[in-house]
C-alpha cells in the first residue's frame, strides 16, 4: 500500500462547522496515480515506489530519456513524477499499480509538499519578520536593516545573519492537515488549513508522518463524533 | 463543474428566499446556551449583500434602543435557521451604507417602513 499521492491544488474555500464556526480548506485534486518504477532495497538500497500523476491532456512532447522510462513501464507519459518511499509493506506495489484517492479517509491527518509561492527579492519585513521603524515623524529608519555588524566588535557581519533575499519558490511540507472530504468520484481532497503554492501547483500528499492525537477541527457529516 | 465547486455547492443552501437590499427582513438565529438551543430573531433592513458563492454574507441593520445596530451574517452559516422577508423595499443601489448617516423619518426607504426605526 502506497501511503501518498501526488495531485494538483485546485483551491481554497471555506467550510462551516455544526455551531458555524468557519474554516479554510483547499481543495486538492489527487491521483490517479501509476507507480512508473519500483526502487528496491536489493537493487537501489531503499524502497519506493516512483509514481506518476495522470493528468489530461497527456504532455505533448517528452523527451528521449523520459520517453525510454515511460516505455518500460508500460505506461503514458506523465507531467509530474515523484518517488515516494514505501514500508514494510513494499513488496506488495508493482509497476503499473494504480493509486487512487481512497488510500486517505476522513479524519485522516495528511502532509503535503509542495512549491510556495515565489515572493522574489523580499525585504526583512516580509521574509524575516523585522519590526522595521516608523513611517512618520521624522524617524528617517523605515524599513531599513538596522546594524548588521557593528564597528568595534564584531566589526564584521556574522554568518546566518538574516538578511533580505529572495523568498518562496522552495519546497515546503504543511503538515498534519486534516482530512475532511475524500471525492472519490471526482478524484479529489478536501483538507482543513492551507496547502503551499498556487492554484494549479503541484502537491505530494503524504499519509502524516507524526499525527495529531486529537483534532479540533469541524465535524464532517460523516465522520466520528467529537468529545 | 470542478470539484471546488462541488465540494462548495455541498455547504450552500438551497432553500434561501431571494432578498435583495432594501428589503426588511427577520433573520432566525440559532442560539446555543449550555446544552439548550433556542432562536433569537434579528429584524432589520438589509443594507448590502456580498454574493461570493459559499462564503456570501449579508448586513442587516436595526436601531435598537436609539443605536443602530448592524450585523453581518454568513448566508450559508448553519446558525441561521431561516430568512423571512418582511417587506420589500425599492432602492436604487447595492449598498445602502448611506443609511448610517440618517435618523429617524429621513431613514425610511420607499415601499419598505421599518418598524424599529426609532
Amino acid at each position: 500500500m502506497v501511503n501518498a499521492i501526488l495531485g494538483k491544488k485546485l483551491g481554497m474555500t471555506q467550510i462551516f462547522g455544526e455551531n458555524g464556526d468557519v474554516f479554510p480548506a483547499t481543495v486538492l485534486k489527487v491521483g490517479p496515480c501509476i507507480v512508473i518504477q519500483r526502487k528496491t532495497t536489493a537493487k537501489d538500497g531503499y524502497e519506493a515506489a516512483q509514481m506518476g500523476l495522470v493528468e489530461l491532456p497527456p504532455p505533448k512532447r517528452v523527451n528521449k530519456p523520459l520517453e525510454g522510462h515511460f516505455k518500460h513501464a508500460d505506461a503514458n507519459p506523465v507531467r509530474f513524477l515523484r518517488e515516494v518511499r514505501l514500508g514494510t509493506d513494499a513488496g506488495e506495489v508493482k509497476v503499473g499499480d494504480k493509486v487512487l484517492v481512497d488510500v486517505f479517509s476522513v479524519n485522516d491527518f495528511v502532509d503535503v509538499t509542495g512549491i510556495s509561492k515565489g515572493r522574489g527579492f523580499a525585504g526583512f519585513h516580509k521574509r524575516h519578520h523585522f519590526g522595521g521603524g516608523g513611517g512618520a515623524h521624522g524617524s528617517m529608519f523605515h524599513r531599513a536593516p538596522g546594524s548588521i555588524g557593528a564597528s568595534a566588535f564584531p566589526s564584521r557581519v556574522l554568518k546566518g545573519m538574516r538578511a533580505a533575499g529572495h523568498m518562496g519558490h522552495a519546497r515546503v511540507t504543511i503538515r498534519n492537515l486534516r482530512v475532511i472530504q475524500v471525492l472519490a468520484d471526482e478524484n479529489a481532497l478536501l483538507v482543513e488549513g492551507s496547502v503551499p503554492g498556487p492554484m494549479g501547483g503541484y502537491v505530494v500528499v503524504h499519509k502524516a508522518k507524526a499525527p495529531h492525537k486529537r483534532h479540533t477541527g469541524p465535524k464532517p457529516e460523516e465522520g466520528k463524533k467529537k468529545k | 463543474m470542478t470539484a471546488l465547486e462541488k465540494v462548495e455547492q455541498q455547504y450552500m443552501k438551497k432553500d434561501l428566499p431571494a432578498f435583495r437590499a432594501g428589503d426588511n427582513v427577520r433573520v432566525h438565529v440559532k442560539i446555543k446556551e449550555g446544552d439548550k438551543e433556542r432562536i433569537q430573531v434579528f429584524e432589520g433592513t438589509v443594507i448590502g449583500q456580498r454574493r461570493a458563492r459559499n462564503h456570501s454574507t449579508f448586513t442587516v441593520r436595526k436601531i435598537s434602543f436609539g443605536h443602530g445596530v448592524e450585523r453581518i451574517f454568513p448566508l450559508h452559516s448553519p446558525v441561521i435557521d431561516k430568512i423571512e422577508v418582511v417587506r420589500a423595499g425599492r432602492v436604487r443601489r447595492s449598498k445602502l451604507y448611506f443609511l448610517r448617516k440618517l435618523r429617524g423619518k429621513a431613514a425610511r426607504l420607499r415601499g419598505a417602513q421599518a418598524e424599529h426605526e426609532a
